[in-house]
């Protein structure tokens, strides 16, 4: 069986992906977690980068790696809690993991063997049009995304009216 | 319009050419990898030259505002010797390991300043057929790319475990983020002008008159606010307080040593040249040669000039500008930058946008 370039990109992406997930939750410093977690949004923007959507992909790049990491930097930044973070964990909570864990991987199985792996089945990088996607946004006929988006800016309006009422000293 | 001017030096039959030899002689995905190689070499090789003419010219341009004559020992008369000295001996520098800091942070940190800077840099169109990431999205992947180096600078004034660049980072921190809202709105004041957000396709639209002629003061005023901006995200004078001397020693990067060190001062540098790249290109027409109506036999004469050198030159005369801007006005406040950003820069920024949005609506553009 022939290995195409693609195959192999997505194969070390998706390692530093896995390495970076598992780094991001067994490290004990709360900075370093935030960080391999920054790898793990990066290997995202790769996968939307390889399957040629790379408005998503800038998007993934410019939403998370710029704007919510650097907010859990700047919070840790500002909150001086860089104590370590490997406490013990109750049992209850270590079978709630394992429980979440199994039924991930039961999840990612059974769509695996329903659906097969989608080798080759992946066309080469052809970009879709920005105007087409600006269209689908803000459209509203069938297939078109105006009231989700619309939903979503009500919800930062509501976080943004939270974080001033927080803010506020009285 | 006579366009055939656009393919005087075009580079796209030789890299055409070059793709199908090798695919001849191997598999097109052993093709690819090798050119990508060779063009990621390439970019790196570009980005050290830069760096270097970048340095020495900030010197001189330096030297002569504060009406002194600037490197002038090493390497005959003009001091050209100077950089490449101080580049051999920062490469021969101790890296230093500190106690009682985040190790893997630290080190990680100078790393990802540079990524953000080398993706950045590898969008800037230099002559046709010669873009190396030539995305539909282009403009908005390079301020995602950008944005992608303030982590590093905030993981390097965390992981240094110093007051100094603890205080740095946050203010640099803040400053960037704050300043990537207006640069972003005048991006896409020129991506309305242009109707598409490729790189190559914003240049090729300027064929029959650059930007900034086009859009009339509209452009004009985006341009200068674009320039503000971006100055204060390549986190230089007069918005370089996140190393402000006098008070922070120097900011972020205090800690560093050696070729970490270098890793920040170089994407400081690069970061000044991706800025007047894109500012170039969004603003003065790219690789794309001057042309004045009516005077057919001196745009004869301009299409000969191969498009690289109308990129390099037009850069470089922007590149200027900044360090004159950098080297005229004395240092800003903390607040009083943040003022200057969210009380005028971006109201009006967005007012352009607005503005900007009417005229290409109603068709009152060229």
């Amino acid at each position: 069986m022939e290995i195409t370039l693609q195959q192999v990109i997505f194969g070390i992406v998706a390692l530093m992906m896995m390495v970076c997930s598992v780094l991001a939750v067994t490290t004990g410093k709360i900075l370093r977690a935030a960080t391999a977690l920054l790898f793990v949004l990066f290997g995202t923007a790769l996968f939307y980068f390889i399957l040629g959507y790379t408005y998503l992909g800038a998007v993934q790049l410019s939403v998370y790696a710029g704007g919510i990491v650097v907010l859990y930097v700047f919070s840790i930044l500002l909150t001086r809690s860089d104590k370590n973070m490997n406490e013990r964990i109750p049992r209850g909570r270590w079978f709630a993991a394992l429980a979440t864990t199994l039924a991930g991987l039961a999840l990612t199985v059974f769509l695996l063997l329903g659906h097969g792996f989608a080798l080759g089945g992946i066309p080469v990088m052809q970009e879709l049009d920005p105007a087409v996607i600006g269209e689908a946004l803000i459209g509203m006929g069938k297939y078109q995304f105006v009231l989700p988006f619309e939903a979503v800016s009500v919800l930062l309006l509501a976080c943004m009216v939270g974080a001033i009422l927080i803010a506020r000293k009285h | 319009m006579e366009q055939s001017f656009l393919d005087y030096y075009s580079l796209e039959p030789l890299t055409r050419w070059i793709h199908d030899a090798l695919c001849g002689v191997m598999s097109e995905d052993w093709a690819v990898f090798l050119e990508s190689l060779v063009i990621g070499v390439a970019i790196l090789l570009a980005y050290a030259v830069l760096a270097v003419v970048l340095i020495y010219m900030e010197r001189r341009v330096c030297g002569a505002f504060q009406c002194r004559i600037g490197p002038n020992r090493v390497g005959g008369k003009g001091g050209l010797l100077q950089v490449p000295a101080d580049v051999l001996k920062i490469l021969t520098k101790e890296i230093i390991r500190l106690k009682n800091s985040d190790h893997v942070l630290y080190e990680l940190a100078p790393y990802l300043v540079i990524l953000a800077s080398v993706l950045s840099f590898s969008c800037l169109p230099w002559n046709k057929g010669m873009a190396v990431i030539d995305l539909e999205v282009g403009v908005f992947f390079v301020l995602a790319a950008s944005s992608i180096g303030i982590l590093g600078i905030l993981l390097a004034g965390w992981s240094s475990n110093s007051k100094y660049t603890a205080i740095g980072a946050v203010r640099s921190g803040a400053m960037l983020v704050s300043y990537e809202l207006s640069l972003g709105i005048c991006v896409l004041t020129v991506v309305i002008l242009s109707g598409t957000m490729s790189i190559s396709g914003i240049v090729e639209s300027q064929a029959d008159g650059w930007n900034i002629f086009k859009g009339h003061i509209v452009t004009l005023i985006a341009f200068v606010v674009y320039l503000i901006s971006g100055n204060a995200e390549a986190n230089r004078g007069p918005f370089d307080l996140a190393e402000a001397e006098q008070e922070l020693t120097a900011g972020y990067h205090t800690e560093y040593s050696g070729m970490h060190f270098g890793f920040f001062y170089l994407a400081e540098y690069l970061n000044l040249f991706i800025t007047s790249g894109i500012a170039t290109t969004l603003f003065l027409g790219g690789w794309m040669p001057l042309h004045v109506a009516g005077l057919d036999g001196f745009n004869a004469v301009m299409d000969y000039i191969p498009g690289i050198v109308w990129f390099l030159g037009k850069t470089f005369f922007v590149v200027f500008l900044l360090m004159w801007i950098r080297w005229t006005y004395p240092r800003l406040r903390i607040d009083q930058v943040l003022n200057l950003e969210w009380k005028y820069l971006m109201p009006l920024s967005l007012l352009l946008m607005l503005v900007m949005a009417v005229l290409k609506t109603c068709g009152l553009v060229f």
